[in-house]
């Protein structure tokens, strides 16, 4: 295990100097990344000038929805720059047969594969997430317990690790296509479910929509119930909520696991 | 290709055409193949881009719950969720997935050098390449956007006059060639930028907000600039990105009318003119003082 932090911290350092290294190009991802961070905010506050809450009833109001968006941003961002960037290379390095030279190490294969590249540009939101969630947290309708104040860090854990999970999976499609050039697209497409409220998916289409979304592929689960633990009081049902994450989170890393094992049992080099 | 290349230089205006109608569907038909060899990624490409309209149907459905009008800036529920819909048609036709990156990288690794020795215009096989890529596209996508469509046809209004039709599949190929050169002009800052990735990344940010991909521009009406009688919606007016998503949608809905669709029909017209000239520009410039990179 301290092998392993060992190498991640040297690849850590040796992505940080890369970045580095072109300062300029550093700075501007950062401010892109913010960009984009900033568009989302100004939809949102569009919407608001429509509607006092997202949902009739819901608790969604401008105060707690600005958490759930916080809570977004920082999970997202941690998973966008850990595991993102080396997860895209794969799919060019299962079409070139570079995935060779990662099977040969003496490294575990989806350790090397998901963390051998971080993005430092993309934590940058995750600050302006910290930001936003102390600005939003004095807004409340009531303060966060204070037993929410601790579980809040575990479950925005689990949610980095449920994203991770999708995340390996989808990479070890490569394997099977070829080549996943629509990777990131698919990864934003389905996190997209995750950007707003469970309580939004409602309705005879709906309902099923939410049940497959928490039961099946626990995209849900990812930012709502941390945000919902921060931002809405504890209700009877919290306790089960967070076992649920924490239970889904395991189940995802076990499951990316074993298909990441299996994708790589069907590997056939593409190299010469 | 081969044998058109290597045939004897044509003589009269009629074979030089010819030849260059050969060269030209050649490429179109290498692009096609190229396009079609990683089957399974284009096909799971294609129906994930349904994904994102879903959440939109949710959210503004959710929207309209919670609020007590049943209008928003002259949309109703359905109209919005028509409006999504006819975006996804408009962003079909306009949308250049790498187009721009591409330009950049083989400008960046030398592989652009190729196509200065050979007797074949760079951007008319960019154009080539990507009308290939949108005839696979559409070809796979026709299906899941007609059931897509007929499923959700309660929330459009009745099919409109042929004038309007005539109109929006008019708006549409002007917004294909719109998004086409706008990024390869953008691709080709490469010529002087090595790395574009973050410019390419910050327009595609302003596209996406000021296209009316992500919203009805006319929600912008109300939202002032500063400016005494000028909204953030009469700034967006000025600039070229909303012929790319909202204009066709707003055609479809009846949103524009009259003298007024006419005059946006010209503006777009006039920009997709701008951004050729813009893109032939920088080719010629960009290529003056290219120095080649890589073997």
């Amino acid at each position: 295990m301290t092998r392993y932090v060992s190498i991640l911290l040297t690849f850590a350092r040796a992505c940080l100097v890369r970045d580095m290294t072109f300062r300029a190009n550093f700075v501007l991802e950062c401010v892109t990344s913010l960009g984009w961070m900033a568009m989302n905010l100004a939809f949102y506050l569009l919407v608001f000038t429509f509607t006092p809450e997202i949902g009739l009833g819901t608790g969604w109001t401008k105060a707690p929805f600005f958490a759930f968006v916080a809570t977004g941003m920082i999970i997202n961002s941690i998973v966008q720059a850990l595991f993102m960037p080396s997860a895209e290379e794969l799919t060019e390095m299962v079409r070139t047969g570079g995935l060779d030279g990662i099977l040969v190490q003496p490294l575990d294969a989806q350790f090397l594969v998901s963390m051998h590249r971080i993005d430092f540009s993309a934590f940058a939101n995750g600050l302006v997430g910290v930001g936003l969630l102390a600005w939003a947290i004095p807004r409340l309708p009531q303060p966060p317990h204070p037993v929410a104040i601790l579980l809040y860090p575990l479950l925005v854990v689990c949610g980095v690790a449920i994203l991770y999970s999708l995340v390996i999976m989808l990479a070890a499609a490569t394997i099977h296509l070829g080549r996943n050039q629509s990777l990131y697209d698919f990864w934003f497409y389905l996190t997209n479910f995750s950007r707003y409220p469970a309580e939004i998916y409602s309705g005879p289409w709906g309902g099923p929509l939410r049940a497959l979304c928490t039961f099946v592929i626990p995209i849900l689960l990812v930012v709502n119930v941390p945000a919902r633990v921060i931002a809405q009081p504890l209700t009877g049902q919290a306790g089960m909520m967070v076992a649920g994450t924490v239970f889904a989170a395991a189940a995802a890393l076990v499951i990316s696991r074993w298909v990441f094992q299996s994708a790589l049992s069907k590997y056939r080099s593409a190299s010469s | 290709m081969t044998s058109a290349a290597s045939d004897p230089a044509p003589s009269g205006f009629l074979a030089r055409r010819r030849l260059g109608l050969r060269v030209w569907w050649t490429m179109l038909v290498i692009c096609l193949e190229e396009r079609l060899v990683y089957r399974g990624d284009f096909v799971l490409g294609t129906l994930m881009r349904f994904l994102p309209i879903v959440t939109q149907v949710f959210l503004w459905t959710a929207v309209f719950g919670a609020t007590s009008s049943g209008s928003i800036a002259g949309y109703s529920r359905n109209d919005i969720v028509a409006y999504y819909l006819l975006t996804m048609v408009s962003r079909a036709f306009s949308s250049m997935p790498g187009l721009a990156s591409g330009i950049a990288r083989s400008i960046r690794d030398g592989s652009i050098k190729k196509y200065l020795v050979q007797p074949v215009d760079y951007v008319g096989y960019l154009l080539a390449a990507r009308i290939a890529h949108k005839l696979v596209y559409y070809a796979v996508a026709t299906l899941p956007f007609a059931g897509v469509f007929l499923f959700c046809r309660d929330y459009f209004p009745p099919i409109p006059d042929w004038t309007t039709l005539g109109a929006f599949t008019l708006s549409l190929v002007l917004s294909f060639l719109l998004g086409f050169f706008m990024e390869a002009t953008l691709g080709m800052l490469g010529f002087w930028f090595l790395e574009v990735s973050s410019i390419v990344f910050a327009y595609m940010l302003v596209q996406y907000m000021l296209s009316g991909h992500m919203f009805p521009l006319d929600m912008l009406r109300d939202i002032p600039t500063g400016v005494a009688g000028v909204s953030v919606a009469d700034v967006v007016r000025f600039l070229p990105f909303e012929y790319t998503a909202y204009f066709p949608a707003a055609v479809w809905l009846g949103k524009v009318q009259g003298a007024e669709l006419v005059r946006s029909l010209v503006v777009e017209a006039a920009w997709v003119g701008v951004m050729i000239v813009a893109c032939r520009i920088a080719w010629w410039r960009g290529t003056r003082r290219y120095s080649a990179f890589g073997g």
